[in-house]
């Protein structure tokens, strides 16, 4: 299916592209049919910078078992940085 | 038929007047035939639909699929132009109907025209193959497996709205092409859509494949089903071949 439902995260950070490093200004976050990945639905992750172009693009098409694996562990990094930092 | 076929990509007139990006296949030694409108899924312009659209070529139809992420993402990728589109909220329907109709004419100027035009879609492109001829005079419309037609799924962008209260509205003869394990859309929503076309005497036929979910034509995902591709490639050959007159 086409799930039409999309997350929208404003965005502060860079990511590399195909053209190498921009600023991020936006990360789109759904579940649906992957681009690449052997699945028939991914977590997708589109962090992006639509000012820059439609090209301006890091994607990553995760399994929901890696993207839920994923959210945990970036719960834990960030609860393990020094009082302060994160 | 020899399947042999050219294709390329054009230029073609679209809503509002907009000179958007399209693939073309027709057939080559062919002196005249039907036309297809083919739209792609929501992962866009991509290779898979391209191949699609030369089907039709090697089969004796002209195919025109118009890139409906053009206008925002000239030149991208497809799946940057994807994703760009799905950021935007989607492409709205009334571009896709402007885009298809765009399309059709182009088809029927083409040297060799018969004139007939049919339109099919997959995925969302299904929804919007419904759409499109409930909106134009088409002569065959294929729906792919096409959600939201009856229900919109939760999440949806608030302008996605179902379309079966435009089955009154419905231009020429439906093929629907559905998989029995599919949820978007369930085999009681095609059913309802099929009710719903019984009483205002619009023709249509529909399948539905056992052990066959969403996506059961795309050769390229997992959610390929071999036998309900087949079978479903001879249906599409056979109600084209009927309304769109096309030589095989």
């Amino acid at each position: 299916m086409c799930t039409y439902s999309t997350e929208h995260v404003p965005a502060t950070g860079s990511g590399k592209g195909a053209d190498g490093w921009f600023r991020l200004s936006e990360v789109s976050v759904y579940f649906d049919h992957p681009a690449h990945a052997l699945a028939d639905h991914t977590l997708n992750l589109d962090f992006i910078n639509p000012a820059k172009g439609p090209s301006a693009r890091v994607a990553v098409e995760l399994t929901a078992q890696t993207a839920r694996d994923l959210a945990k562990a970036i719960e834990t990094a960030l609860a393990a940085a020094p009082p302060g930092l994160a | 038929m020899n399947e042999a076929l050219t294709a390329e990509t054009v230029m073609m007139k679209a809503h509002d007047g907009a000179e958007v990006e399209a693939y073309l296949a027709r057939p080559d030694g062919v002196e005249s035939f039907g036309s297809v409108v083919v739209i792609h899924h929501l992962p866009g312009y991509d290779s898979a639909t391209k191949e699609i659209t030369r089907k039709f070529a090697a089969h004796g139809y002209a195919a025109l699929m118009p890139n409906l992420y053009h206008r925002d993402s000239p030149g991208a990728s497809p799946d940057d132009a994807a994703a760009a589109a799905r950021a935007k909220g989607g492409v709205p329907d009334e571009q896709v109907v402007g885009d298809a109709g765009g399309a059709a004419a182009y088809l029927r100027g083409l040297p060799g025209s018969n004139g007939k035009v049919g339109v099919i879609g997959y995925c969302s492109g299904g929804r919007q193959s419904f759409l499109v001829a409930c909106s134009l005079q088409f002569d065959a419309a294929v729906d792919c497996y096409g959600g939201a037609v009856v229900h919109v799924p939760e999440g949806a962008p608030a302008s996605m709205k179902p379309l079966i209260g435009m089955s009154e509205n419905l231009s020429c003869p439906l093929l629907g092409l559905f998989g029995a394990d599919d949820q978007f859309p369930t085999p009681a929503e095609t059913a309802e859509l099929s009710r719903t076309l019984d009483t205002f005497a619009k023709p249509h036929e529909f399948h539905t494949f056992n052990g066959a979910g969403h996506a059961f034509f795309s050769v390229d995902r997992p959610s390929y089903r071999v036998e309900a591709a087949v079978e479903g490639w001879d249906k599409i050959w056979a109600f084209f071949g009927q309304h769109l007159a096309a030589g095989e």
